[in-house]
């Protein structure tokens, strides 16, 4: 079991939530797309972490993984908001700040 | 003779004592008098204008103890300075507050706090609140008619200023009394504050002299570049160390600050229109002192002009062509004060051209500047005391026959005419001629040219002051059927006893001063500032010829003047089919339109131009580098659209781009 196959999966779920977050509307899986982002840097800092036999990316991991709890709640709190104002969870259609 | 002129001996200076320690008050008295006057408003209304008349009465008593003790002096000891106190010092630049009594300074003195004396006694009566004249109800101001008060204050520093000027022992104290009695100037003549043509006059003049103070004020300044001082005693003594362009310079920007002060060709056109001043203002200012005040500084700055007879020539042609400009166009005019002003232009020409000719003329252009400063102040009285009996008229055509109606004004300017016309044994008969023999005294070309021109205007002076005469005082009375500008009838009276008093003075003066001043040797006086009077002996015409001439030409001018005038009935409105040189004076011999095209107008242009390079060169490429941020600003920012999608996908863009440059570098 070589790091590559690891490495290619962790690109693998980049590609899916990148193009997720691209061509999604509904804000809540837009979310969980950019989730699918994080967690794939994620897998890559703890494979490199393994090739090199070092802690450091494993640490990292962790401290992704906090900040992403930090910011579901928070984005999570902003597109409750915005559902109940707007009776929509579509990015599109909330482009008030704009020129 | 312009040829090198041997050096004139400068005289030593001694320090003052006596009397003349009390030189400082001569200027202090009038300028405190002006002070108190401006200071304490209206409650000076009542009495405000005889402390006028006491300072310069108290100034003129002064200059007379300093003048008798000068005299008992020997002429070498006549030039004395007192220093007052250091008034400048930085660096090497040190100017003196100090006074220069000699006797070109003390005849000055004598000149002006006398006449100066004179004429405050006649405002007294002339600038009356509610006795008619100029200080009537239409120029009352809000508040009570404080305008007699202010005249005074203003006629008060005018008569500090010029002591200044005439007193000074340096070119700075003299720049200093200069501009003191330019914006005297410019206050009196814009003194009826409502009329507009007297605020454009006041502006005029003010202008115009600008432009002569310049031309001082480079003088000076190059005077300190060469010499490092800027003191007549040190200036003349080390005069010879300038080279030859440098004082040609010299002498030429004095000149044009003289020509500006003085009216003198090109700067001429402000003394007529500084008429629009009250009548004691033209007598004082613009005819007996301060216009004089250029006579004076080319006199004071004699031992620079013995150096240069380029200098001495520019002086001689401006003098030369201001004398026949004032003349020919005294002859045209109706405004009885305008023909008095280009008379004054006239005659300055002739101090001009006397002045010019060097040591041949100093002391001649200080003589006929003194009489004239007698007969011409006359005049202006006499011509004041007409307008107060005629409703404020000037216009000569509506007077006529007010010989019987005044006597006393008649006789004084009476008087006056003919010690102007050079009439025999009258003042101005020996000071004008003896200008007009030293002019026929040069050599060649120029004792013609000269003399010629000098004649010439003669004969022109004769005529026009005769036909002014004529038409004041003799022929029908044109006023009786008239009715002045307010709607009045015309009752002409004579003036009350504070005016007629010194027309009396002066009248007198004009008989006699040019007998006793040659008669008691003006020109050995005058010996230690200005040198000896040298004559020529090489003239173009033989002394004993020249004033049979002169009267000669003064007396066809005269009899002409009775043809023309005297024995026809003069029209009272001006006739406008006249002949071509006619319609040139009326116009000023275009000097106006002159300025206007050849100064004015170019200006206007060189100001609209620059400010067109200013609003689209300077402020364009501000406004340019502003529109231009802007404008690119409002198309960056149709960028954001408000679609998070677009962003998310350029941030993606962005990260691509970056990490492809990376790899990129990594691998090439």
């Amino acid at each position: 079991m070589t790091p590559t196959y690891y490495l290619l999966l962790s690109a693998l779920l980049f590609s899916i939530g990148a193009v997720g977050v691209l061509v999604r509307r509904n804000a809540i899986v837009v979310f969980m797309c950019i989730e699918l982002m994080l967690n794939a840097v994620n897998l890559t800092l703890v494979t490199f972490a393994r090739i090199n036999g070092q802690l450091d990316g494993q640490v990292m991991a962790f401290f992704v993984m906090v900040v992403a709890a930090a910011e579901v709640v928070v984005g999570l709190a902003i597109i409750m908001s915005i559902f109940r104002t707007r009776r929509t969870a579509s990015v599109d259609d909330a482009n008030l700040l704009k020129y | 003779m312009l040829t090198a002129v041997p050096p004139v001996e400068l005289p030593e200076i001694g320090a003052a004592s006596g009397a003349a320690s009390l030189a400082w008050l001569l200027f202090v008295l009038p300028a405190l008098g002006a002070l108190v006057l401006f200071v304490t408003g209206r409650r000076a209304n009542a009495w405000g204008h005889w402390l006028g008349v006491a300072t310069v009465l108290a100034s003129f008593a002064i200059g007379l103890a300093i003048f008798f003790e000068t005299l008992g002096l020997s002429p070498e000891q006549r030039t004395r300075e007192l220093h007052l106190f250091d008034w400048m010092s930085v660096g090497s630049f040190t100017v003196d507050f100090g006074v220069r009594l000699d006797p070109l300074s003390l005849t000055f003195v004598l000149l002006i706090t006398g006449v100066g004396s004179l004429i405050h006694i006649y405002s007294v009566g002339y600038m009356a609140p509610h006795a008619g004249g100029d200080g009537d109800d239409d120029h009352a101001e809000p508040g009570g008619d404080s305008s007699r008060r202010r005249f005074f204050a203003q006629l008060n520093l005018f008569v500090a200023a010029m002591l200044v000027l005439v007193l000074g022992n340096n070119f700075v104290l003299l720049y200093l009394g200069w501009e003191g009695v330019g914006l005297a100037s410019y206050l009196l003549i814009g003194f009826y504050q409502d009329r507009p043509s007297a605020a454009t006059a006041a502006k005029k003049a003010f202008l115009m002299n600008r432009v002569g103070d310049v031309g001082l004020a480079i003088a000076i300044f190059l005077l300190w570049l060469e010499l490092g001082t800027v003191q007549y005693s040190e200036v003349f003594e080390r005069i010879g160390e300038v080279g030859a362009p440098t004082l040609v310079a010299i002498t030429v920007m004095l000149l044009l600050g003289a020509c500006g002060k003085s009216g003198q060709f090109p700067l001429q056109a402000w003394l007529p229109d500084a008429m629009e001043g009250p009548t004691p203002v033209s007598a004082l200012i613009h005819a007996a002192t301060m216009v004089t005040a250029g006579v004076y500084l080319i006199a004071r700055s004699g031992p620079i002009y013995n150096l240069t007879e380029t200098g001495r020539l520019v002086v001689t042609l401006v003098g030369v062509v201001t004398l026949l400009i004032g003349a020919i166009i005294g002859c045209a005019y109706d405004d009885i004060k305008k023909v008095l002003a280009y008379s004054t232009v006239s005659q300055i020409g002739y101090m001009f051209l006397a002045v010019g000719l060097g040591p041949a003329g100093y002391a001649l252009g200080i003589f006929h500047l003194l009489t004239h400063g007698f007969f011409k102040a006359g005049l202006f009285l006499g011509a004041g005391s007409v307008m107060h009996a005629m409703n404020d008229d000037v216009d000569m055509r509506r007077y006529g026959g007010l010989a019987r109606h005044m006597p006393i004004t008649f006789v004084t300017f009476g008087l006056g005419y003919l010690a102007l016309i050079g009439f025999p044994l009258l003042s101005g008969y020996f000071s004008k001629d003896a200008i007009i023999e030293a002019a026929f005294g040069q050599e060649g070309w120029q004792g013609w040219v000269y003399g010629g021109a000098a004649t010439l205007a003669a004969g022109l002076t004769a005529f026009y002051m005769t036909r002014l005469v004529l038409m004041t005082f003799f022929g029908e009375k044109r006023w009786q059927n008239l009715k002045s500008a307010d709607g009045h009838d015309y009752h002409p009276h004579e003036s009350p006893v504070t005016m007629t008093a010194p027309m009396i003075v002066l009248a007198i003066g004009s008989v006699g001063a040019g007998a006793i001043l040659s008669g008691i040797g003006l020109t050995e006086w005058l010996a230690p500032s200005l040198g000896e009077l040298r004559e020529s002996e090489h003239g173009v015409l033989p002394h004993a010829v020249i004033p049979w001439l002169v009267v000669g030409i003064s007396a066809l001018g005269v009899l002409i003047a009775y043809l023309v005038v005297g024995r026809r009935p003069t029209p009272v409105e001006r006739p406008e089919r006249v002949s071509l040189p006619v319609r040139a004076a009326r116009r000023d011999l275009y000097a106006n339109a002159i300025n206007e095209t050849f100064i004015a107008r170019p200006g206007t242009w060189l100001s609209r131009a620059l400010v067109f390079v200013d609003n689209r060169g300077v402020d364009g490429v501000v406004n340019g580098t502003a529109a231009l941020l802007g404008g690119s600003s409002g198309r960056l920012r149709r960028f954001q659209t408000g679609f998070v999608r677009s962003y998310a996908l350029s941030m993606l863009g962005g990260s691509v781009l970056v990490i492809a440059a990376m790899l990129a570098v990594r691998f090439a």
